[in-house]
């Protein structure tokens, strides 16, 4: 019997199996588990919302059962491990949890994926300065796509208006607005590079972000201390910060989800772009790739000969930015 | 008495000796937690002030807790502010403990044997407001477990942060458990046995100049800040954490001398102040070195430079206070420069008053701020610290106050024998 099988039955994801039930004790299970310290102290988080929850059954005359299973999985959720290190089957309890929490707290259903890498693929992007024209539809795309806070205006691209004769970003304007595309000047987007050899990874104290084999950056929501030293080790202002309790209007919310990616954050937690893993890892393009108008944007498989990215690094002269600091981005820029 | 053999020796007290110290231990802290609740008027006045301040902090606090940090100046530019600001200075004060602790217990110097327990408990209390501080700015306190090594997933050595915690925590260990075995011991009328404690003390003087050392990597390691990702700012931390200490020191010592009969002798004081004085003088120079490189001939790099010095397109919010931080920074080096000035306790103790405050705004809103300014791309979005920030960080300072002066007056109070064990618990050996 695996041990996340056991912490499945402690937590009672619903249905609940009978409590009289003795070829299902979990006590039993657990004394004859051989697990490592990790596993021990998310059994010991589960026995003690097992516990928690007992109580509130015995003691709590106006405890409705749904809030008793909502305490339940709130405690789970706190005492739940590093995504990066759970097994397969604890990444589907953990993404459970989640819709089972969202469906009680809001009665709409959401659906969270845990979906891995796919093979032999690492993703790559390129944005054409000749095409793009400042219409920003990349930039609403992406925030309703993401769930991104509506309150804060979080946004995770920017885009830059340059004067035509120089490419200075002190110089740019990241928030004009008229009417576009205004004369003598270009456009330039920025966002989260995924670069290769990323410095807010390398500085998360408790890995709470990574980049995964597919070379998009991540980060687990529920693992985010918030102590915010990515953002400062990040040279592209890339990440994002929940000042405050994010909201989305219900009726904006994109139900279609992934763990590490557009699921509803907590205040005091970072985010960021993940090339809209959730789609992505569909086989789709990222909402910025499919909203662009001018078609400037450019998405792809690096690991793939045939894939447009790839012509375009072969075929276009391609540079990229802040390149003397050795971070290896994976967006490329090139003109026509 | 030199012949006496050690009873408090670890290694060798067989466990049916531990008896006696388990009461003496119980009686100590009977008679510590005594000694901390009874003063003179003044005393408690002084307690209670701390207690509303800590208490106004603690309820700033909570509606940070329920708000977020939005409640703060901070935002996506500036994404750290007066509470790392204040962290970053509180190191510094922590490590300065080492000025007392290497002559006393490498230079075997007299005049120190006294202030050292009081440079500890000083020490024990910036360690304590510093993790108070990054605790506070962390937007997930409750999860605040995922760093616990062994529990959580610790991204050691990758990450600074977790280097950080490593250093802090030791040095929080090494300088309680430390000056406690001493104090208990001599309460218990014995001598503290110098196989333990003088190996200890000396691994504190590696984890002093480390625990800064660390704090400036933290911040010398991005190179997306090139403010703050330059060589100098390891021995300019220790610079400035050797000036602003032991000149927190050296005003402390004097109200310790003055309000108890625990004298501290002048020597030591004007010791100590050679040390500011050297200590103020090289982080002058290091300012002028700073100021060439940025100025001379200004890159992109020197933008933040400009920005804390000058101001940049019309926005100069940092420019006053920098300039008043080296103002009196370069003042108080001049006075303390002039042996004459050095040596009257009244302009030493102005210029240490004006040494602890320039250095306390050039290593927060002079160091870790502008590192932020401009942003990536070249904007400017000013920081304020509000005044739920003011008031959490009036909060953790008051705590850190209450801290030191429990532990200062316990430690003097052995120290003057006015606390010690009773002939009952005293155990076998005893020496007094």
């Amino acid at each position: 019997m695996r041990v996340n099988q056991s912490i499945d039955d402690l937590v009672q994801i619903q249905p609940a199996p009978p409590p009289g039930d003795a070829s299902r004790n979990p006590v039993e299970q657990l004394l004859g588990l051989q697990v490592d310290r990790r596993t021990a102290v998310a059994m010991a988080g589960t026995a003690l919302a097992a516990g928690a929850g007992l109580l509130n059954a015995a003691f709590n005359p106006f405890g409705t059962a749904e809030s008793k299973e909502k305490a339940k999985l709130e405690w789970a959720e706190f005492f739940q491990g590093n995504f990066r290190l759970m097994s397969s089957d604890e990444k589907q309890d953990t993404v459970r949890r989640l819709e089972r929490l969202y469906e009680m707290e809001s009665g709409k259903s959401i659906r969270v994926s845990a979906d891995g890498p796919r093979e032999r693929v690492l993703y790559g992007y390129a944005f054409n300065v000749s095409r793009c024209e400042g219409y920003m539809d990349c930039v609403r795309a992406c925030v309703q796509e993401n769930n991104q806070d509506r309150s804060s205006n979080m946004a995770y691209i920017r885009i830059h208006e340059h004067e035509k004769g120089e490419i200075n970003f002190e110089h740019a304007s990241d928030d004009f607005y008229h009417q576009v595309p205004a004369a003598g000047h270009f456009y330039i987007g920025t966002q989260c590079y995924h670069c290769q050899n990323p410095p807010c990874t390398k500085v998360c104290p408790t890995q709470a972000t990574w980049m995964e084999p597919d070379g998009i950056v991540v980060v687990d929501y529920n693992w985010c201390i918030g102590c915010r030293y990515c953002m400062a080790a990040c040279p592209y202002d890339a990440r994002r910060f929940n000042w405050s309790d994010p909201s989305v209007p219900e009726e904006e919310l994109n139900p279609n989800q992934h763990y590490l990616g557009n699921r509803m954050r907590k205040k005091g937690v970072v985010e960021k772009c993940t090339f809209c893993i959730q789609r992505s890892r569909n086989g789709k393009s990222p909402a910025c790739v499919e909203a662009c108008p001018t078609g400037a944007r450019i998405f792809g498989n690096l690991l793939d000969p045939d894939s447009e990215i790839r012509w375009v690094l072969a075929n276009k002269k391609v540079f990229r930015l802040k390149e003397d600091l050795g971070t290896e981005p994976k967006l490329w820029y090139f003109m026509d | 008495m030199a012949t006496q053999p050690l009873i408090t020796d670890p290694v060798t007290a067989s466990p049916a000796s531990w008896g006696a110290p388990l009461a003496a231990l119980r009686e100590f802290v009977v008679d510590a937690v005594d000694e901390a609740t009874h003063g003179s008027r003044a005393y408690h006045l002084w307690m209670a002030t701390l207690t509303l301040i800590m208490c106004c902090g603690a309820y700033a606090y909570s509606t940070q807790l329920s708000t977020g940090l939005a409640v703060t100046g901070m935002h996506d530019h500036v994404s750290w502010g007066l509470y790392i600001s204040n962290f970053t200075f509180l190191v510094g004060v922590a490590a300065a403990a080492v000025v007392l602790v290497l002559p006393t217990y490498v230079l075997h110097d007299v005049a120190f044997k006294k202030a050292v327990l009081i440079g500890e408990a000083m020490a024990v209390a910036a360690v304590v407001m510093a993790i108070g501080f990054v605790v506070v700015d962390v937007g997930g306190p409750a999860r605040l477990w995922h760093v616990t090594p062994m529990i959580g997933v610790f991204n050691w050595p990758q990450s600074l942060l977790a280097w950080d915690i490593v250093v802090l925590n030791v040095y929080l260990i090494i300088n309680v458990t430390v000056p406690f075995y001493i104090l208990f011991s001599h309460y218990r009328n014995r001598e503290p046995d110098p196989r333990f404690y003088v190996p200890a003390m000396l691994m504190s003087i590696l984890w002093a100049v480390s625990l800064h050392l660390v704090t400036a990597f933290l911040f010398a390691g991005l190179a997306a800040r090139p403010h703050w990702n330059n060589a100098l700012m390891g021995p300019r931390f220790l610079a400035t954490a050797f000036t602003a200490g032991p000149a927190l020191m050296i005003l402390v010592l004097q109200v310790i001398s003055k309000q108890t009969a625990y004298k501290i002798r002048t020597e030591t004081i004007a010791k100590m102040a050679l040390v500011v004085t050297v200590a103020a003088q090289i982080t002058v120079v290091m300012t002028i070195s700073e100021m060439f490189k940025e100025f001379y001939f200004p890159t992109h790099h020197s933008m933040s430079s400009q920005y804390l010095f000058f101001g940049l397109d019309g926005h100069h919010a940092l420019r006053p206070w920098i300039w008043t931080a080296i103002g009196i920074i370069v003042l108080a080096t001049a006075i303390l420069s002039i042996h004459k000035l050095r040596r009257n306790p009244w302009t030493l103790n102005v210029a240490c008053v004006l040494l602890f405050i320039g250095i306390l705004i050039e290593k927060g809103l002079g160091t870790v701020v502008p590192g932020f300014i401009p942003e990536n791309w070249g904007k400017i979005h000013e920081y304020v610290p509000t005044s739920t920030e003011l008031v959490v960080s009036a909060g953790i300072w008051a705590g850190g106050a209450f801290l030191f002066t429990i532990l200062a007056k316990v430690g003097v109070a052995v120290e003057l024998g006015q606390i010690r064990v009773s002939p009952a618990n005293s155990g076998p050996g005893d020496r007094a």
